[in-house]
């Protein structure tokens, strides 16, 4: 996977919270076998009415947030299914950055194994970046190595994510390949369980 | 002597092939279920990579989410046809076991494993589904993971996990006559939210728990993953161990008695602790409408639709009236008096034979309303068979009820059981979220005795004075 170190990017707020995977991208587009191409179908129900016409009244199709890749949202991002189909749709619409108040266990993990950076901060800095990014054209840094997001004036926060996903993320490791190097423990493992 | 434990801690620290400090633990992995929506993107990176299975005997394969429920010979979606085809090649090509469309073990993942035998107390299962969580109900600590994870555990049977934190959901006292299992789980989850169990493994303790069958056990533990919990899971006793004695994987003999014992010795220890505690008295709950977009917007059946302007922040008014406005409900209406259009018994929720028959008790001898259209939708083709045998069939096709073939179905109708736009159904599933029944369906989670009233009133009714008509 694409490592991620530092990411600039415009801010698209979505100020809203429990945002399920089934919103971010609904089972009609579920039936591929291939990781690409979902991104056309990111946050369908919302974007699209039911001629398939896009939705003037919902935020991401306003121009002003063309070229957006870092998305804000409330709390409990990603909650509800396991679909790895919701980060590979907002990873290919072009977000590299989730930032969000709290996010699901699952969505959070499956973030972590696709290069999307998942940012937790507190719902004062959400706030401040949502009225932000409502009010203007809104860019923003996200800095994994240093664990910080910031803008050109006054914003300035830090976040934590757990050492071994930031690795990951830092480093754009296949983790399969990192778990191999472990083999002979599973294999003593399985063998123990198994004749004992 | 030892620290007393709980079953989370004694099943992960059985599971732990390496540990270190500052990193999560890499887990070994005893059964993993797999079906066509999360694979076939893992089995292409284990092609890309020249991979294989690691253990395809502890891998279990079946089709679900996409097979239509009637006339599942004739696929006449293609995109479903070659997700469930990839899955067929995939299996075929690296040697797991698959329970296909035209297998007699096919079902919904989650009802199939607890049914053979797979599913047992003290194992570690995943699968690619939120709502693998339901094999907790067993005394296994079973979670749901994406399909990255699918991957890395086919490759190689473990998965890197920080150490859950631990959460003991209490429920004192026992359920009234008519509340069931799920009228407690979404109780439970409007009481303390949709995301209470976030970075926790639930146990859930207590009376009304263990006086619970599997399947209300099931029900349970599968919507644990409602509350924001991966896994959520009760301790083994005589009753789980009663289900599973002669299922097909179970072991046999003098080796199940010895399995037993195992089972049961992995029980929370009295005296042990947890990182957090909540509490809940059963005898409070009644009969839980959710009127909402989450699960955790549900009220009892003799309550009123909720009113934003009483919301205690701006972003709970924002998300009541955005709920309002999808659902088509005003703020304090009784939600006893809301119409339903559909009523859906099925999904890994509620759709065993238990709750097939509590179903029918409720209509038998009764007729759907004209204005309804209803649909049960059994989780396994064994369960279908056994409703079969009992004459269930019979019961809700002369209610006016469609009997259908097992699979996920209007759950999340990624078949052709969809719920049309603004329409509404009283559903069995987990999951009222907007679209998910359908784009701008509506959906009411209930109870399968809830929904079976309901199709007959045409509306929501409160099943504790619904009149049950005494068999002939």
């Amino acid at each position: 996977m694409e490592p991620i170190r530092k990411h600039e990017g415009l801010v698209y707020p979505l100020n809203r919270s429990n945002i399920d995977t089934d919103q971010i991208i609904p089972k009609q587009f579920l039936k591929r076998i291939s990781r690409q191409g979902f991104g056309e179908f990111l946050f369908y129900n919302w974007r699209f009415d039911s001629k398939g016409e896009p939705r003037s009244d919902f935020s991401l199709n306003f121009p002003k947030y063309n070229g957006t890749s870092i998305l804000v949202a409330g709390d409990n991002f990603g909650c509800g299914s396991s679909r790895e189909h919701a980060p590979w749709a907002l990873q290919d619409y072009g977000f590299r950055v989730i930032i969000a108040s709290s996010f699901a266990d699952i969505f959070y993990n499956n973030c972590t194994k696709n290069g999307i950076l998942p940012v937790q901060l507190t719902e004062d800095q959400i706030s401040e970046l949502i009225d932000q990014a409502e009010a203007k054209s809104y860019t923003i840094t996200v800095d994994l190595e240093n664990k910080r997001v910031y803008d050109n004036h006054n914003f300035d926060a830090s976040f934590d994510l757990p050492n071994y996903q930031r690795e990951m993320l830092l480093n754009g490791w296949d983790e399969i390949a990192v778990t191999l190097t472990h083999k002979n423990k599973i294999d003593k493992f399985e063998e123990e369980r198994e004749f004992s | 002597m030892e620290m007393p434990k709980t079953i989370i801690e004694k099943i992960w620290e059985q599971h732990v092939v390496h540990h270190e400090e500052g990193k999560p633990d890499l887990l070994y992995i005893d059964l993993h279920l797999v079906h066509e929506v999360t694979s076939p993107q893992a089995f292409e990176g284990l092609r890309l990579n020249g991979r294989k299975v690691r253990r395809p005997d502890r891998t279990f394969a079946t089709m679900d989410h996409n097979v239509p429920t009637i006339h599942r010979h004739v696929i006449k979606d293609q995109i479903s046809k070659t997700q469930m085809d990839t899955l067929q090649k995939n299996c075929e090509e690296f040697n797991v076991p698959l329970a296909d469309i035209h297998h007699p073990d096919q079902g919904i993942v989650h009802v199939i494993g607890p049914e053979l035998g797979l599913t047992q107390p003290g194992k570690t299962i995943v699968c690619g589904d939120s709502h693998t969580s339901t094999h907790g109900a067993f005394g296994a600590l079973a979670f749901g993971i994406g399909t990255s994870e699918v991957e890395h555990v086919l490759a190689t049977q473990t998965i890197w996990q920080a150490r859950p934190k631990t959460l003991n959901v209490k429920v004192n006292g026992k359920l009234g006559t008519g509340v069931t299992a799920k009228d407690l789980i979404l109780a439970i989850i409007g009481k303390f939210g949709v995301k209470f169990g976030t970075g926790y493994v639930l146990e859930y303790t207590g009376e009304a728990i263990q006086s619970l069958s599997m399947e209300g056990r099931m029900t349970i533990c599968n919507m644990s993953i409602e509350a924001g919990a991966r896994a959520g899971l009760i301790s083994p006793d005589d009753t789980t161990v009663e289900f599973l004695r002669g299922k097909r994987h179970a072991p046999q003999g003098e080796d199940f008695e010895k399995a037993a014992q195992k089972w049961k010795s992995l029980a929370t220890d009295d005296g042990a602790t947890y990182d957090a505690t909540v509490e809940i008295d059963a005898d409070e709950i009644e009969p839980q409408v959710t009127w909402g977009t989450n699960p955790g917007m549900c009220i009892p059946v003799s309550g009123n639709v909720p009113d934003p302007t009483q919301a205690k922040s701006d972003s709970e008014k924002s998300e009541i009236r955005r709920a309002l406005e999808y659902m088509g409900l005003e703020a304090g209406q009784p939600i006893a008096a809301v119409k339903i259009d559909h009523v859906f018994i099925g999904s890994c929720t509620n759709s065993r034979l238990a709750d097939l028959k509590k179903a029918a008790t409720i209509i038998s001898g009764q007729k759907v309303n004209p204005a309804v259209t209803a649909i049960v939708v059994p989780g396994s083709h064994s369960v279908k068979v056994a409703a079969e045998k009992e004459g269930l069939d019979i019961i809700f096709k002369e209610a006016g009820f469609e009997w259908r073939d097992a699979g996920c179905s209007a759950c999340l109708g990624m078949n052709d059981d969809i719920i049309p736009d603004g329409e509404r159904c009283a559903s069995t599933s987990n999951r009222n979220f907007e679209g998910r029944q359908g784009a701008g369906a509506r959906t009411h989670l209930v109870s399968p005795e809830m929904a079976a009233a309901a199709a007959i009133e045409g509306k929501f009714v409160d099943i504790r004075k619904f009149s049950v008509p005494t068999p002939n």
